[in-house]
């Protein structure tokens, strides 16, 4: 359980969220052309990664807004909230 | 040659204040090459070496475990073992697995406590009710056993559970398995290590894969804390680490590695001779022979490897509990842990041959892996010795995120993901 400050809202409990998954994945320009292994990975294959992920999350209790939030999985700890459309930080 | 557990090897350890009983297994200094090593010494990792070298006739083997061996999620479960999963290739994995379970202490010479007191998981709406009842003859179809139970048989079954119709999830129903049950995890782990042992397999214990060697597309070996280990065959059972050791190889799996968390209270004396779960409110629990509660409780929904949840989930499943059971109202837990479990989208696991020659990922059980340990590794080391599934886990494979042939069992198995 932690903290999370919603760019929106302040910082809030972390059960008013609700968590979306790794980030930046784009959909597919167009999906018709695709292969199917193409559309496994864009649909199934996740990073998982271990240490600082870049992942949605969406404050659910709040104002319902969803964000990015680059966060360390190995402890927790919340490195940077950034809004839908910036790009992830580099440090 | 090892000496036999028995009730005279006992008597006779008495008789010396039990100081001088053998090693259970060696602590090996890993050989310069083997012709396979696993990659994770939990319980799945450490059946399959033992059916490996049981089975394949493949002796020159090892076990690599970056901790000590059963310190994940094999001593970190709840430790149900059941097979009434929905569909038939599920069904066909995990009633493998049972068949096994039932002469595993005979056959390990070693006591996992297996003991078939029956699971039962209830039904609190109706749809639960459909869903349970389309299940049971499921699985009566696959030969599994299965009986659906109203509310007055699920109470005569277990007394203490709150069936009164004003609570707000009543019970309006369950399934029972008889030959499901539970059994003591860590044994499960001691007793495939010890057996393995002693048919010459090496387990090496603190030894952390740092990385994966490969030419082209066929692996060389894997790089280890203690050194480089050269092989032909790697069989990674990492559990919720899966994705950490695919990465080495330059491979993406379709896992989401979450924190899942248990907890005991203190012991009492016999109160639930059976085991209880419930879907739809998530609470199950069972009572260890030392007398614990042992209650299950659910995943958080963030990716997560720090062995820890969030405490509302606990405390949900604890409501749930006190619903269910009133008489449990002044109970303290002892201890509360998480344990990392690695999820696949479709809630199967994955028991499959890679792109790679002779790398094989053994993963993706999620929740319950617990139940399934003699089966995936029997069958896991089926596909390691001939790089061909068994036709029980050929559904299992890593290619059905691409053909779209998913095995889709949340929900479906009974089981709260």
């Amino acid at each position: 359980m932690f903290l999370i400050n919603c760019p929106y809202c302040g910082e809030r409990d972390q059960q008013e969220f609700k968590a979306g998954g790794e980030a930046h994945i784009e959909r597919p320009k167009q999906p018709t052309e695709l292969s199917d292994d193409e559309w496994a990975e864009y649909l199934f294959m996740r990073k998982n990664i271990k240490g600082v992920q870049f992942e949605r999350w969406n404050h659910a209790h709040g104002c319902r807004k969803w964000f990015n939030m680059a966060r360390d999985t190995s402890n927790d700890e919340i490195k940077a909230i950034y809004k839908m459309g910036e790009k992830p930080p580099t440090q | 040659m090892r000496n036999k557990y028995s009730i005279f090897s006992l008597f006779k350890n008495a008789l010396s204040y039990h100081e001088n009983w053998q090693r259970a297994w060696k602590d090996p200094a890993p050989k310069k090459e083997y012709d396979a090593v696993i990659v994770g010494g939990g319980g799945h990792g450490l059946a399959t070496a033992y059916y490996l070298a049981k089975k394949h006739n493949m002796q020159n083997i090892a076990v690599v475990e970056k901790g000590w061996i059963g310190g994940g999620n094999t001593g970190r479960n709840t430790t149900i073992i059941r097979s009434n999963y929905l569909w038939d290739a599920s069904a066909g994995l995990y009633d493998h697995a049972l068949k096994i379970w039932e002469g595993l202490s005979q056959e390990l010479n070693y006591n996992v406590m297996f003991s078939q007191r029956g699971v039962m998981n209830l039904a609190h709406n109706l749809q639960d009710v459909r869903d349970l009842k389309r299940r049971t003859h499921a699985n009566r179809l696959n030969g599994i056993d299965a009986v659906y139970l109203n509310t007055e048989e699920v109470k005569k079954f277990c007394p203490i559970i709150n069936t009164s119709q004003d609570i707000r999830y009543p019970v309006l129903g369950g399934t029972l398995q008889r030959r499901a049950g539970t059994a003591r995890h860590d044994a499960v782990a001691w007793g495939y290590a010890r057996g393995a042992d002693e048919m010459g397999v090496d387990i090496i214990q603190n030894c952390e894969v740092k990385a994966i060697k490969r030419s082209g597309d066929t692996v060389e070996g894997i790089e280890t804390t203690k050194g480089f280990i050269k092989t032909k065959k790697i069989g990674v059972v990492a559990a919720g680490h899966s994705s950490v050791v695919a990465k080495m190889a330059g491979l993406k799996l379709p896992l989401e590695s979450k924190p899942l968390q248990a907890l005991v209270s203190e012991p009492v004396k016999p109160i639930i001779d059976t085991v209880v779960m419930s879907n739809a409110v998530h609470a199950y629990v069972s009572q260890s022979d030392k007398g614990e509660l042992v209650i299950g409780a659910g995943t958080d929904d963030y990716i997560s490897y720090s062995q820890k949840g969030s405490h509302q989930i606990v405390e949900g499943t604890l409501n749930a509990i006190l619903e269910l059971y009133p008489i449990f109202s002044r109970m303290r837990m002892l201890r509360q842990w998480g344990g990392i479990v690695d999820i696949c989208p479709d809630a199967s696991p994955i028991l499959s041959k890679t792109s790679i020659k002779g790398l094989y990922f053994n993963c993706g059980w999620g929740t319950g892996g617990f139940k399934a340990t003699p089966g995936s590794g029997d069958l896991f080391a089926h596909t390691i010795a001939n790089d061909e599934p068994h036709k029980l886990n050929a559904a299992f494979n890593l290619n059905r995120f691409v053909s779209g042939d998913l095995v889709d069992e949340h929900g479906a198995a009974a089981v709260a993901h």
